[in-house]
């Protein structure tokens, strides 16, 4: 299981856009892949979920993963994050 | 009961006009309130409903795929939107819920559906961004499709036998391009406004469109005539013959005018007498080249190049910029493109991290941003040199305030080429470099700067707001922004008149030069080039064409000594009343 931190980068933060790229990303990974911010946790399987919380610039965010290729989906949802799911 | 004139009419309705033109047409209701059906299930019902409620999903689905699919270039940037929809379709908390209800409450597909869709309204009721609060809309959608699918009557599509206005509650996105059809004249929706997604499509289709109509939908019962005008966002409801009469004039005059006025985007933009001026387009990416070259520009007076910085964190490098800059000068040639070097702060740049400027505007930005990052300055320096076999480029700065500062840039700009020479590296020697003009410095040393550069460019946006030292968008004093105040006049005069003394040629490139208000002033000072949104250009060529340049030429003393900008507007609407009523035709007056 991997934990990490990160702030949410883009001009939007998690709209529907973003939120479309990082649910189409985590569906490819075997591993749970989970959204965590103030003490709610979010599915990032599911874009509702997502999107339902309501992540604006500058959230604080933590994500969780947990199954066999956690590490892999991990660096993956790290570089999308970090390249502000390539938008602005 | 006539809609022609008054605004209060019973049968005449305003919304916001989204998208301009005419429409005539028999209504289509696009979603007749249905009572979606509630039924309990028997035991050995649950299996056949699960694969009922996949099939419906199948079927919205591979819709929604082909619509995305389908989708010109134009407005390929709604792909991601339509895939957002596609992700809801598949959310664990809308299908695999719904299946679960089926099973474990023993309901019917669309009572499931509806109780789930009930689950997610509460979630995002509770979310606090209105944006994404607002989302929930399209989740409504999603699900209506599904059950308009269990009810078979997804089937309907665009094919019309006579003119129609499709009239929904809610617009989306695939609605529009879904019912894409020659005889689908418009649309009117209950919700909405000028910037929802709807809108934009409806107008990259050139579909006029009126929405935020409360309960429109109800007003109608099908079949029935209706007309719309989505310039000023009316519509009449059970017009009488003269009504419709009225309204194909309007539409006659709107579809001449666009005509007309496209017709003249390929013309050159000349005066009756002679006078030749040059129109360009101001763009910030590749892809606007098909626009350019569509509304006729001469070339490209601006190119803001911030566009491939921003929001990065890591800095776009050499070949990535080279390559951008030779694919645009590749399609614009032989046609000048003036490509204006980083405008921005540093704030926007990278990991860069400013703190907080009291004065941004007065700040650490644009030329002085660069000179302060040498580095990424020459970064972009080589870039833009490479590039220049490719096509006619000419080099801007943006924000020059003294000599000093254009001795420094030019310093750099020759020890970048030195090395690019010894390099090896092919590029053309002789490439232009120019000026913004949009610091009062610059106009005051207009004639000292004209000496070192070949051309100059006024930047009226930013050259307004520190002459007349008015933030634009501080609602306090932005009433005050005044791009016809005598001072400003006086400037851009100032301006044209040291390029020309000095041999080089003088282009404006702000907002101003887009006006067509602002057009006879321009034409009098003397303005070689204007630069503007490529969808301006064809409205501003026909003006010029019909324009006498001795006339404007007279005019200018008058505007010269105008002592406020309201006799300077007042002086230039007779002027504009008086010599070009035929190019402002009230197509949408109400």
């Amino acid at each position: 299981m991997f934990e990490q931190e990160f702030v949410v980068k883009n001009k939007l933060g998690l709209h529907v856009r973003a939120s479309a790229r990082l649910v189409a990303l985590a569906q490819q990974f075997e591993a749970g892949i989970f959204l965590i911010r103030n003490g709610e946790e979010a599915d990032c399987k599911s874009i509702l979920d997502v999107m339902s919380m309501a992540c604006d610039k500058g959230s604080l965010v933590r994500i969780r993963v947990d199954g066999s290729d956690a590490g892999k989906a991990m660096a993956a949802v790290a570089a999308l994050i970090d390249n502000k799911f390539d938008e602005d | 009961m006539e809609c022609l004139k008054g605004q209060d009419q019973a049968n005449q309705i305003k919304g916001v006009g989204v998208s301009p033109g005419i429409a005539i047409g028999r209504v289509v209701l696009l979603d007749k309130e249905v009572n979606w059906p509630r039924r309990d299930l028997g035991q050995d019902e649950i299996e056949l409903e699960h694969q009922r409620f996949v099939r419906a999903v199948n079927g919205v689905e591979s819709r929604l795929e082909a619509v995305r699919d389908q989708l010109d270039s134009d407005i390929a940037e709604y792909a991601a939107l339509i895939d957002s929809h596609i992700l809801m379709l598949r959310d664990t908390m809308l299908f695999n819920k719904t299946l679960a209800l089926i099973e474990e409450e023993m309901i019917n597909a669309e009572w499931a559906l509806d109780k789930v869709l009930e689950k997610v309204e509460a979630r995002f009721a509770t979310v606090t961004d209105d944006y994404l609060r607002e989302r929930f809309q399209d989740v409504r959608q999603v699900a209506e499709r599904i059950m308009r699918d269990l009810a078979g009557q997804c089937s309907r599509q665009a094919d019309f036998s006579e003119d129609v206005i499709l009239v929904t509650r809610d617009l989306s996105p695939e609605d529009i391009l879904r019912m894409r059809s020659p005889k689908v004249r418009g649309f009117l929706a209950e919700m909405g406004g000028e910037t929802s997604h709807s809108a934009i499509i409806a107008r990259a289709l050139r579909i006029p469109a009126v929405v935020g109509l409360k309960k429109v939908a109800s007003r109608f019962k099908g079949g029935e005539l209706a007309l719309l005008d989505g310039s000023a966002g009316l519509v009449c409801l059970d017009p009488s013959p003269h009504d419709v009469d009225y309204y194909r004039q309007k539409q006659l005059r709107f579809k001449q005018y666009n005509k007309e006025v496209a017709a003249f985007a390929h013309l050159p933009p000349e005066t009756v007498d002679g006078l030749r001026v040059k129109v360009e387009a101001n763009i910030e990416m590749v892809d606007e080249v098909d626009q350019v070259h569509e509304y006729g520009a001469g070339g490209i007076g601006l190119f803001r190049s911030e566009y491939l910085y921003l929001g990065r964190d890591i800095l776009p490098d050499e070949d990535y910029l080279y390559d951008v800059y030779r694919r645009l000068l590749t399609r614009m040639a032989p046609l000048p493109v003036t490509i204006r070097t980083l405008d921005a702060g540093g704030d926007k740049i990278g990991s860069w991290q400013a703190g907080d400027e009291a004065n941004p505007a007065l700040g650490l930005r644009a030329i002085r941003y660069s000179l302060s990052e040498p580095d990424l300055f020459a970064v972009q320096l080589r870039a833009l040199l490479r590039a220049s076999r490719h096509g006619r480029l000419r080099i801007m700065f943006p924000m020059i305030s003294s000599s000093c500062e254009l001795d420094r840039v030019i310093e750099i700009l020759n020890e970048v080429k030195k090395d690019l020479y010894l390099q090896g590296v092919n590029f053309d020697p002789e490439v232009e470099i120019g000026i913004m003009v949009e610091v009062p410095s610059a106009v005051t040393m207009a004639d000292v700067l004209a000496r070192q550069v070949d051309f100059f460019s006024i930047g009226t946006n930013d050259l307004i707001q520190y002459a007349l030292a008015i933030d634009r968008v501080n609602e306090h004093v932005s009433h005050m922004y005044e791009p016809l105040h005598p001072a400003v006049i006086r400037l851009i005069s100032q301006v044209v008149e040291a390029g020309h003394l000095a041999g080089i040629e003088v282009t404006l490139c702000g907002e101003m030069a887009g006006d067509p208000t602002c057009l006879p002033l321009l034409l009098g000072l003397g303005v070689d080039v204007v630069s503007m949104h490529p969808r301006a250009i064809p409205l501003i060529k026909k003006i010029i064409r019909s324009t006498v340049a001795a006339e404007v030429e007279l005019l200018l003393p008058e505007l010269l000594s105008c002592v406020s900008a309201k006799e300077v507007r007042s002086r230039l609407s007779e002027f504009i009343q008086n010599n070009y009523r035929d190019d402002f035709p009230g197509v949408s007056e109400q």
